[in-house]
């Protein structure tokens, strides 16, 4: 399965590396990354596979949520079904 | 992938605008638990349902997390225990304190379903339940009742009504030490639907498979945020805008729904597409109607703007989903919104207002604080009328009163949680107790030469 991660929040220094560095070390693959910055608020979406993923997505997630709250961040884990099923017929 | 608008857009809704799965409601036949004796009957019930719902809680955590997408309720309905009753005999309460154990085991945050289906008349265990009802909803904390006291086809049980003032009265006091809570638990239909997932009035019909899930979706404060965003459009506009908004919030009950269904392996039943408030500031449906227009919910101009409402997100959420049911349309529960519950303090909203806003939404007087000294007649009067809005124009309606014992007009009582709270509301006092009295049957109406 594929999933999104929705970063917002403060810019600072080392958030891609912290968030990629938490995915590799759990096997989740980095599909592709947008990524922008508006006035000073950062803003990412990372699409990522769980293939391979050696935790359930359940365990990764909660791992991601404590870095957002470590670093005063906004970050969401989920389901890339739930866009899909929204916003496409 | 997918457009980023589309992505932060979804995570707006469920952040900052409330969107969430009200309710995943798996819907048990106890009809194979008839054994003929109270005792026996009621050890099959707790051993079927907490074998049925053993990971229903668990299944909804789990997909919560991974989607990304609060569920707030779990729950569970049952046959309408009065038929259960007709065979099993025994105190009525005995079932109720079975399925309380139930609640108890699995873990979900009601059971509705103490419910009997007297539209035409009583049949065996019937009037049993019925009477039974205030004991019931005091003795147990997690049990929801339901009476349907008619029908678009049977017309209206006057005894039933009769009846029903009664035992709302009755409920009421019995639970006077606990905030009046026992009639919050207990709604009487007219027309009621079979599949319905929210609580107080879900059952599981009779015409229902075995075992089935059911999803309602909620998601007021998105329509009206998406309404926001329009502020200058036509009244087209304004409907398009809800249908498209809708279909979004309905996609995802759909999703939700047969995921919930795959993993506990029992067949996905429907969607309803009912937008349901809660107290929270944000996730009114009076909001919505103000973002329309309006100075105040209540003001004339509401039954209209309500009218559009509850059509348009018909209109957008059936596309959204495979099989659409329960009651699908706009709840306005008053002390369950915020926007209702500052209208009806403010005096802009009347009961008379909310009766004529029953005729063109999902539901009807629901959570309706009214004074604890109105009479059982009155109580019964209010009934028979909403009854006969549903009756006549084919469509639930239903009845969910609570006296406030030892209040009067202009008071507040507060239940807590998604219940809410509210001011006591003004009542017509005039009496209709010789009306009431004469009891029979109000023939069912005319469904053709319409003009």
């Amino acid at each position: 399965m594929r999933g999104i991660i929705t970063v917002v929040g403060k810019d600072m220094v080392g958030i891609l590396a912290k968030i990629s560095g938490v995915c590799a070390e759990n096997g989740v693959n980095v599909i592709e990354v947008s990524q922008s910055i508006l006035q000073d608020m950062f803003c990412m979406i990372m699409l990522v596979d769980f293939e391979k993923a050696n935790v359930p997505f359940t365990e990764f997630s909660d791992k991601v949520t404590a870095i957002g709250n470590e670093m005063a961040l906004s970050i969401h884990v989920m389901h890339e079904d739930i866009f899909n099923s929204m916003h496409r017929i | 992938m997918i457009n980023t608008h589309d992505i932060l857009e979804t995570i707006n809704m469920i952040q900052d605008e409330n969107l969430d799965i009200r309710t995943i409601t798996m819907g048990i036949s106890l009809l194979d638990c008839c054994t003929g004796d109270a005792k026996s009957t009621c050890d099959k019930i707790y051993e079927k349902m907490t074998k049925k719902a053993e990971h229903l809680v668990k299944t909804g955590e789990d997909i919560e997390k991974e989607y990304g997408i609060p569920i707030i309720n779990k729950r569970i309905s049952v046959t309408p225990i009065s038929m259960i009753l007709a065979s099993g005999k025994g105190d009525p309460v005995l079932y109720a304190k079975t399925l309380e154990r139930v609640a108890q085991t699995v873990g979900v945050n009601f059971i509705g379903g103490y419910s009997a289906l007297v539209q035409k008349g009583f049949a065996a265990g019937d009037e049993a339940l019925i009477r039974s009802i205030p004991e019931a909803l005091d003795v147990t904390e997690h049990i929801c009742s339901s009476v349907n006291i008619g029908s678009t086809k049977a017309g209206i049980n006057m005894d039933a009504v009769k009846m029903m003032g009664q035992i709302i009265k009755e409920s009421a006091e019995v639970t006077a030490n606990k905030g009046c809570i026992g009639p919050a638990k207990l709604v009487v239909f007219c027309n009621a639907p079979e599949d319905n997932p929210f609580m107080a009035g879900a059952f599981h019909g009779v015409g229902e498979p075995d075992c089935v899930i059911n999803v309602g979706v909620s998601g007021p404060g998105v329509v009206r945020s998406a309404i926001s965003k329009i502020p200058d459009a036509n009244i087209t506009e304004v409907a398009d805008m809800v249908k498209r908004t809708a279909f979004k919030i309905t996609r995802m009950g759909q999703l939700v729904a047969c995921e919930a269904s795959k993993r506990l392996d029992v067949p996905f039943g429907i969607v309803d597409l009912s937008l349901a408030p809660t107290p929270a500031i944000g996730d009114s449906v009076a909001y919505i109607l103000e973002e329309m227009g309006l100075e105040q919910c209540g003001a004339h101009g509401t039954t209209a703007c309500l009218a559009l409402l509850n059509d348009a997100v018909k209109k957008g959420g059936v596309m959204a989903s495979s099989h659409v049911g329960g009651l699908s349309g706009a709840f306005i529960p008053v002390s369950e919104d915020a926007g209702m519950i500052a209208a009806a303090t403010s005096g802009a909203l009347t009961i008379e207002k909310l009766e004529a806003m029953t005729c063109v939404c999902s539901v009807g007087l629901d959570m309706i604080i009214v004074p604890g000294d109105t009479t059982a007649e009155v109580l019964s009067g209010i009934i028979a009328d909403e009854a006969a809005i549903g009756m006549v124009n084919s469509k639930t309606t239903a009845v969910r009163l609570i006296p406030a014992i030892g209040k009067d007009i202009g008071d507040t009582l507060n239940f807590g949680g998604l219940l809410g709270y509210g001011p006591v509301m003004k009542l017509n006092t005039a009496s209709p107790a010789k009306f009431i009295n004469r009891g029979g049957r109000i023939p069912a109406p005319l469904q053709s030469l319409k003009n």
